[in-house]
């Protein structure tokens, strides 16, 4: 880049490391579409399910690394947004209501608005403070959902039918099911994606580092922020949605405190703010706990460590690694 | 002399028992440099913060454009056209600095935090972007991430985030603070040429920066202007000379 003109040519078109940013994510969307295949072919199909599950989760990784990552805010009461949508769908199929046109808009709603509102709370405070609020605001749910005892209250809701979309059952097979949640999944980390590139995101990414000029450029950090948080709260409502589909029973350890940090070591163990990272932590996560509950029951024992160990050695976690391994260019 | 675009008047702010700034009024006119240096420890710093709306006065005010900003948060203020650089540099570390300087032609852009279209491709926002990093001599770094900057790079990058909000005054905290001598004499060309075109207000430590470029000069110690006025006047000045020239100056 020696002159001028040579410069505006570069800047029209994405830089090169841009266009190698999309090669992993491609791939990865490729291995999921053709995993059912795998079946055919004669993997268990149990482990469809367990792809479905760990696709499920993925959705909620991926919007908590929108805020956690992009935004650099560590929330550790995500899985409140994961287990109010599982509620709304578990309470509206109870009441007799599956259509997911009718439920998804009832979650995405509520999400919204319950994320409005924690989130202009909790985005007066940083840090440690910032981590605890959204830790009660998390609890806060679950209690609540403990106390619903005309839909289940501690023991859960168990739902004797699943959602429909158009009066069609896409959730009662499970291919189809499975590709419904690869669908949405899909969206969602193509909308996340073009959030983050966008002028927006640009303000987002760039308050994560230095907040205190991008105040002074003359934007309202805490808006941008809250937005963000709202966004991430909605997605995380969406795959609450499949979740109580696919277990077809809502109880409120969905939204425990314990599940907010599943979600934050998946987001780390793929590599955060990469957003196709969290997706992959997402199904690396679940895939281990899997293979390691199926060894022994006291899995965790193993699990824990394996985690500490990755995250101390790999920096950037299961993407950055292979962000190593891979061209540095193109 | 044209009507000032920013006028302090007895702004006064207190950490507990240390008055750092004990009733400072100055005015800076529309394309004036107003130097304005002091000891170490004499609240230029704290000043600058009050100015910019990141620190709120105890009490005076401060109109900026002829509206009061006193109560303005900092980024109302720098949406009215109050620009600042930091004594300690202040970039966005992993964005290219085309990208940095993108950000603030994008504060004032009629779409500021559009969720649609691709930023980084934005013609809109890169044009004129690529204008002010033209203006500092950083063209050819466009795509460099600011981390990646030499220090007097940053300098000269943080000085065109600036001009990308189109200000109508900049304030520069120690531009060339930690600088070396052959980026500082660059940075007081790029600074001279500016002049005329900004309200500056410029706080500095390198004398002979100050009086190269400075259009009038006040003289902070301990939050008080003790001497402000023509730089030649103001170096003659015997309290001057005593509270801090004396030593520095010779």
């Amino acid at each position: 880049m020696s002159s001028a003109t040579t410069t505006s040519e570069v800047s029209s078109v994405a830089p090169p490391r841009e266009r190698a940013k999309l090669l992993l994510p491609a791939i990865l969307f490729l291995l999921l579409a053709l995993a059912p295949l795998a079946v055919t072919i004669g993997m268990p199909a149990g482990w469809l399910a367990l792809l479905t599950r760990a696709l499920i989760f993925a959705i909620a990784a991926l919007s908590l690394d929108l805020i956690l990552g992009v935004g650099g805010l560590v929330s550790f009461g995500h899985a409140a947004f994961l287990g109010i949508g599982a509620y709304v769908t578990g309470i509206m199929i109870t009441e007799g209501r599956s259509e997911a046109l009718v439920i998804l808009p009832v979650i995405l709603g509520v999400c919204a608005l319950f994320g409005a509102i924690t989130g202009a709370v909790c985005l007066r405070t940083r840090g440690v403070a910032f981590i605890m609020i959204t830790l009660a605001f998390g609890q806060m749910v679950y209690f609540l959902a403990q106390a619903l005892s005309a839909y289940g209250g501690d023991d859960g809701l168990t739902l004797y039918e699943k959602s429909t979309l158009l009066g069609f059952n896409p959730f009662a097979n499970r291919t189809s099911f499975y590709y419904s949640v690869l669908i949405a999944l899909a969206g969602a980390y193509l909308l996340v994606r073009g959030f983050v590139a966008s002028r927006f995101g640009r303000v987002l990414r760039a308050a994560r580092e230095n907040p205190v000029r991008v105040s002074v450029t003359g934007f309202d950090v805490t808006k941008v922020r809250l937005v963000a948080y709202v966004i991430s709260g909605m997605l995380a409502g969406l795959s609450g949605f499949f979740l109580a589909n696919h277990t077809e029973f809502v109880s409120p350890a969905f939204m425990s405190w314990q599940r907010s940090g599943e979600l934050i070591f998946m987001a780390v163990l793929g590599g955060v703010g990469s957003l196709h990272g969290a997706i992959i932590g997402a199904i690396a996560y679940l895939i281990a706990e899997d293979a390691l509950s199926h060894l022994t029951e006291h899995w965790r024992v193993i699990f824990g460590p394996m985690i500490i160990l990755f995250v101390l050695f790999t920096r950037g976690g299961i993407v950055g690694m292979l962000r190593k391994l891979g061209p540095r260019h193109g | 002399m044209a009507e000032p675009v920013l006028i302090l008047d007895g702004v006064r702010k207190s950490f507990g028992a240390l008055k750092v700034t004990d009733g400072v009024s100055l005015a800076v006119a529309p394309g004036e440099l107003h130097a304005l240096i002091g000891p170490n420890g004499a609240g230029k710093t704290t000043l600058v913060h009050q100015i910019s709306g990141m620190l709120t006065p105890d009490d005076g005010t401060i109109r900026f454009r002829g509206q009061d900003v006193t109560a303005f948060n900092a980024e109302k203020r720098a949406r009215h056209g109050l620009a600042r650089t930091f004594q300690i540099t202040s970039t966005i570390a992993s964005l290219s600095a085309l990208e940095n300087v993108a950000l603030g032609v994008q504060a004032k852009a009629s779409h500021p935090l559009s969720f649609f279209r691709n930023a980084a491709s934005d013609e809109r926002l890169n044009r004129p972007a690529r204008a002010a990093l033209d203006a500092v001599g950083l063209s050819e770094r466009a795509h460099v991430p600011a981390g990646s900057l030499s220090h007097g790079e940053k300098r000269a990058l943080e000085i065109a985030m600036a001009l990308a909000l189109e200000p109508a005054a900049i304030l520069l905290d120690e531009p060339l603070a930690g600088v070396g001598k052959e980026e500082g004499e660059r940075l007081i060309a790029l600074l001279k040429s500016l002049k005329g075109r900004y309200a500056m207000l410029l706080v500095e430590h390198d004398m002979e920066a100050v009086f190269a470029l400075a259009d009038t000069v006040s003289v902070l110690v301990y939050g008080r202007v003790i001497a402000s006025g023509d730089p030649a006047v103001v170096r003659a000045d015997p309290a001057v000379r005593e509270a801090y020239l004396g030593e520095e100056g010779g």
